[in-house]
């Protein structure tokens, strides 16, 4: 292993038998067994269901490979289910691999949870010392840190309290701040800050990544929120039913695996079989959607959009109206365009309609659009009927000479220079 | 400063590799554990850590009615309280470590599956409490004794007194290599969940503790005192009060058990400790 290198997997791999796991008592699979042994029909088989056959077998993770190096902080991003738990948990040696290797170098702290172990009896203070002897830190350890784990949680107040009377956001505070406090060489957060506070939250990220620059621990952290990713993550990796599929630069794992599939389309067809999402409404099947006299979503400096819908009417519309909402690549909204009783019409008509909308205030970036059909009704009624699609995204790039500087941290929109006024 | 120490994971796992290392590394948990168990078991009761005491207590005076009074069954001339406490605090502890050691798997599932640590630190960790427990109540036994002694000449304690440590430590050891190979099958099968309770009970008939060993038919014995915890509670009996006898054949074969179960309890909850969580 090389000497920087803290986490290595070679070939790691999971394997889950799906269905009820043997039949539970000793009993039935004896019966089982027994039955099998002379050849006959298991008595305990599900009428209907196949023989058992391998295809049972569930790859929770499949050949996962990755070296991990210290001082490294590695986001783990993925739709339920593509074995991102099933990752931390076999670094966590909660369970063993069924195939393929681990090595890593000094102790893995693991939170898969807030708040393991904490005994609701107990006071807060005797719960540090119970969790931190937990995730592996001797009573001596403790001691030298408890102070700076009170202060830490923010529960100094309540430190002398049975946890059972915390607020929630106090356990997770508390749960937290002992975990920051190991001298774990590896951090593995799952989702775990999600209750606390948003002040709290930024709290801990950057006590993870100071963690990590000055001490050179390592992190892993599993989120669903790609803001905290991206604060906080150097490296990024995206499982997709059990395997890698992207592992490198932040900003593109997210966009990888935010992007739906018109990601880089400047037309796009909708039909019912093809597309995630189409906007099939009551009364509106929207057919397809095009940037008009463009082979490509990438548009400079202050060119005009020109957008064009095209749908089918499968009831008669006395009234339409169209949002636009535009997300970064974060699917964070950055701003809506809106058009109110811009069409009525037929059942059985078809009709297509140009739209055109201004960006030149978006700073230069990716962004993705859904489409929003309602029916603007009366004032006072809320908004009715109202479904999206994911529609076109478009690429804002400035040209080389337009370029004025501008972060995207600072935000997506450009509102202008800052005036300065004269008394 | 920083730890350099590389593991290794990998998908076979060995029968027999135990680290015991690492278990010593984390003695501390152990001991809060224990600590945890003690402090929170009480919390909210009135009489508190006196009910260590009031169990065995209210349990022997039942037996003296049942097994005594109303049974006539004999107690070696030794009165029938002192002779009915002493098999029951022992007992009592047998089947705490027993009871405890093979729920390991299933009450502490959400743990285990949360965080690593060495498994085996808890049913260790109950053990040294069932342990605690048992320290109390021997301490009310040895009072009981000590009264007993004084008033009435058939009670006798003698010199294998200095054999209790060992009989206690056999027993708590026993107790927990038993529970081990439960727990250990328990993951997957919960019927063995359901014979250990009562199973635990019946177990109690089939050792000495109701009743001598004196009272047991001659061609009965060899079998009866097959079962390891027989001697260790005679024994135990003989060193207090001075009654039945010492038998160190059968005591020896109880304790060549005791290694026996204890070593294939650490090894198979070793097995599955890790995977278990997959099953549970």
């Amino acid at each position: 292993m090389d000497k920087n290198c803290v986490i290595k997997t070679e070939h790691l791999q999971k394997e889950y038998k799906l269905g009820v796991i043997g039949s539970g008592t000793l009993r039935a699979d004896l019966q089982s067994w027994f039955a099998k042994k002379r050849g006959l029909e298991d008595p305990n088989r599900r009428i209907g269901s196949k023989q058992y056959e391998k295809g049972e077998l569930f790859l929770a993770l499949d050949d996962f490979n990755i070296d991990i190096y210290r001082g490294e902080r590695v986001g783990i991003i993925g739709a339920n289910g593509a074995g991102k738990s099933t990752l931390l948990k076999l670094l966590s040696r909660i369970t063993s691999p069924t195939n393929g290797n681990i090595a890593y170098r000094g102790r893995i702290a693991s939170m898969l949870e807030v708040g393991t172990g904490f005994h609701a009896e107990l006071t807060g203070r005797e719960n540090i010392y119970l969790n931190g002897a937990i995730l592996g830190m001797n009573r001596a350890e403790v001691d030298k840190k408890i102070d700076e784990i009170i202060a830490f949680s923010e529960c100094e107040q309540f430190i002398d309290t049975p946890v059972k009377r915390y607020s929630s956001g106090m356990f997770v505070k508390l749960a937290f701040s002992v975990a920051a406090h190991l001298d774990a060489e590896i951090m593995i957060m799952d989702e775990v800050l999600a209750v606390g506070d948003m002040k709290f939250q930024k709290k801990c990220i950057s006590k993870m990544r100071e963690l990590a620059v000055d001490h050179n621990r390592t992190v892993l952290y599993v989120s669903h929120n790609m803001s905290t990713i991206q604060d906080l993550c150097t490296r990024c990796v995206v499982l997709d039913h059990g395997k890698k599929v992207y592992d490198g630069d932040v900003d593109e794992a997210i966009k990888l695996y935010m992007g739906g599939d018109n990601d880089e389309f400047f037309s796009y067809e909708y039909t019912d079989d093809k597309h995630k999402n189409p906007v099939r409404r009551h009364d509106l099947n929207l057919t397809n959607v095009k940037y008009n006299g463009r082979t490509t979503n990438l548009f400079y400096d202050n060119e005009q959009m020109s957008l064009e819908l095209a749908w089918e009417n499968l009831a008669d519309i006395p009234s339409l109206s169209l949002r636009l909402e535009v997300q970064d690549s974060r699917r964070m909204p950055v701003t809506s365009y809106l058009i109110e009783d811009f069409y009525s019409g037929k059942k059985g008509e078809t009709h297509s309609q140009k739209f055109t909308f201004d960006i030149s205030k978006l700073a230069s970036g990716r962004y993705t659009v859904r489409y929003v059909f309602f029916n603007k009704r009366d004032e006072s009624l809320p908004y009715e009927d109202i479904e999206d699609a994911a529609g076109l995204a478009f690429r804002r790039h400035m040209s080389e000479t337009n370029k004025r500087p501008w972060n995207r941290a600072w935000g997506s929109v450009r509102l202008g220079n800052l005036l300065k006024l004269d008394k | 400063m920083q730890n350099e120490k590389i593991t290794y994971i990998s998908a076979k796992n060995k029968w027999f590799r135990f680290n015991f290392k690492e278990l010593w590394e984390y003695r501390d948990l152990i001991l809060l554990f224990v600590k945890r168990n003690i402090t929170t078991s009480y919390k909210q009761t009135i009489l508190g850590p006196v009910w260590i005491v009031i169990n065995p207590l209210l349990s022997t005076v039942v037996f003296t009615v049942i097994f005594n009074v109303i049974a006539g069954v004999s107690t070696d001339g030794i009165p029938p309280f002192l002779f009915y406490m002493s098999g029951n605090v022992l007992w009592g502890f047998f089947s705490s470590c027993l009871g405890k050691g093979s729920s390991t798997f299933l009450s502490n599932a959400r743990l285990f599956g949360k965080v690593y640590f060495p498994r085996l630190a808890q049913p260790i960790a109950d053990m040294m409490c069932s342990f605690i427990n048992y320290l109390i109540q021997m301490t009310v036994y040895v009072i009981l004794v000590v009264v007993f002694a004084l008033l009435t000449p058939s009670v006798q304690p003698n010199l294998y007194l200095f054999l209790v440590p060992v009989l206690v430590l056999q027993t708590g050891l026993l107790g927990m290599g038993t529970g081990l190979v439960i727990s250990s099958v328990t993951t997957k099968y919960r019927d063995l969940n359901f014979l250990v309770s009562f199973g635990v009970s019946l177990w109690m008939y089939i050792t000495p503790v109701v009743y001598p060993v004196s009272r047991i038919p001659g061609y009965l014995r060899p079998v009866m005192m097959i079962n390891p915890v027989a001697p260790i509670v005679e024994i135990y009996r003989h060193a207090f009060l001075g009654c039945g006898s010492f038998e160190l054949f059968y005591w020896l074969i109880s304790l060549a058990v005791t290694v026996l179960v204890l070593f294939f309890g650490i090894l198979v909850f070793n097995k599955v400790e890790k995977n278990f969580i997959d099953t549970v």
